[in-house]
């Protein structure tokens, strides 16, 4: 099954890039309040079963897709 | 040879540099530590144990793995890093230079993290430093008060550290290296260019001491962390013997 991990700079840490594209936005005329980059992971599981995949997922956010001291994540699963 | 660069008479210790793909800082590292007196064989990533005679490890800078995903996140789980993991929870004296220093805070082995620098900017030039004490296996050769010059040159070395740990930190006195006052390069939060483990036997550093070890280079005052560093390492070998 395929899953999407979407990793963020946690609130309250300094997004620079996030700063950057905001200013960009902005001189285009766009009205916008803060904006913030993250990061966006595809990811194929070899498992179907939703579980076992939601398990393996955290697995792969605290060992490696995340840094839990600055960045958040969330998991999307591909709809059954 | 200036007083900055002697190397101290004794034994000759092995001081591997480890080389991940994408390490680039290695030979100067190698180069520098056998100036001072180390012998210092480069060991490939795959390698899943430490020269047997090692008294200290250096992680050199460079950009392993590409810095993908976030720097120095893919090259701790390179087999040698397991040994080098052991090799610091016995005692054993790490070094991290820059690269090095990510890749040591994201194993869990240094506190903290690097993060892009705050101009989102590649910084390459000379930044003087302070330092927080010399009672260490890495200061032992400067004075109290001393003023280095030492060259930084990355993209990534915000380090970063949450309140609670920094106060931590700073109580332990484990903030050891600092940008002087208006000379952050990077935006690292409290001015820290290089942070020690709280048993004083790991430490990771942003700025090159390899690339200030000779007149030539603008500074010898990379040296004088690299030769407290052999002179640490010389002395475990004796007190191993």
């Amino acid at each position: 099954m395929k899953a999407t991990v979407l990793v963020r700079p946690k609130r309250g840490i300094l997004d620079p890039q996030g700063q950057a594209v905001e200013s960009s936005l902005r001189h285009l005329g766009f009205e916008v309040g803060e904006a913030r980059v993250g990061r966006l992971v595809d990811v194929e599981l070899a498992t179907d079963d939703r579980d076992e995949a939601l398990a393996q997922l955290e697995q792969m956010c605290e060992q490696l897709l995340a840094n839990p001291l600055i960045e958040s994540y969330a998991i999307e699963l591909e709809s059954a | 040879m200036t007083a900055h660069t002697r190397s101290a008479f004794g034994p000759r210790p092995t001081v591997p540099v480890i080389v991940f793909p994408g390490s680039n800082d290695d030979r100067d590292a190698q180069r520098a530590l056998e100036g001072l007196g180390a012998h210092s064989p480069r060991v490939w990533h795959t390698e899943d144990k430490l020269p047997g005679e090692t008294a200290a490890v250096v992680l050199p800078g460079g950009f392993s793995y590409g810095d993908y995903l976030r720097c120095g996140a893919i090259a701790r789980f390179s087999p040698v890093m397991r040994a080098v993991a052991d090799f610091a929870a016995d005692g054993g004296l790490v070094l991290g230079i820059c690269n090095g220093f990510q890749i040591l805070t994201e194993a869990g082995l240094l506190p903290g993290v690097l993060r892009p620098n705050e101009s989102l900017s590649f910084v390459c030039r000379d930044v003087p430093l302070t330092i927080e004490r010399t009672d260490t296996a890495f200061t032992s050769r400067c004075a109290p008060d001393q003023e280095l010059v030492v060259p930084v040159k990355h993209g990534d070395g915000c380090w970063y550290a949450d309140a609670d740990l920094l106060a931590e930190l700073a109580g332990n006195r484990q903030l050891l290296l600092r940008y002087a006052a208006g000379s952050n390069p990077n935006g690292a939060i409290a001015d820290v260019a290089g942070v020690l483990n709280a048993d004083g036997n790991v430490f990771g550093l942003m700025p090159h001491p390899e690339h200030a070890v000779d007149p030539l280079l603008g500074s010898v005052d990379g040296a004088l962390i690299l030769g407290s560093f052999v002179d640490a390492a010389r002395l475990s070998l004796a007190a191993i013997v």
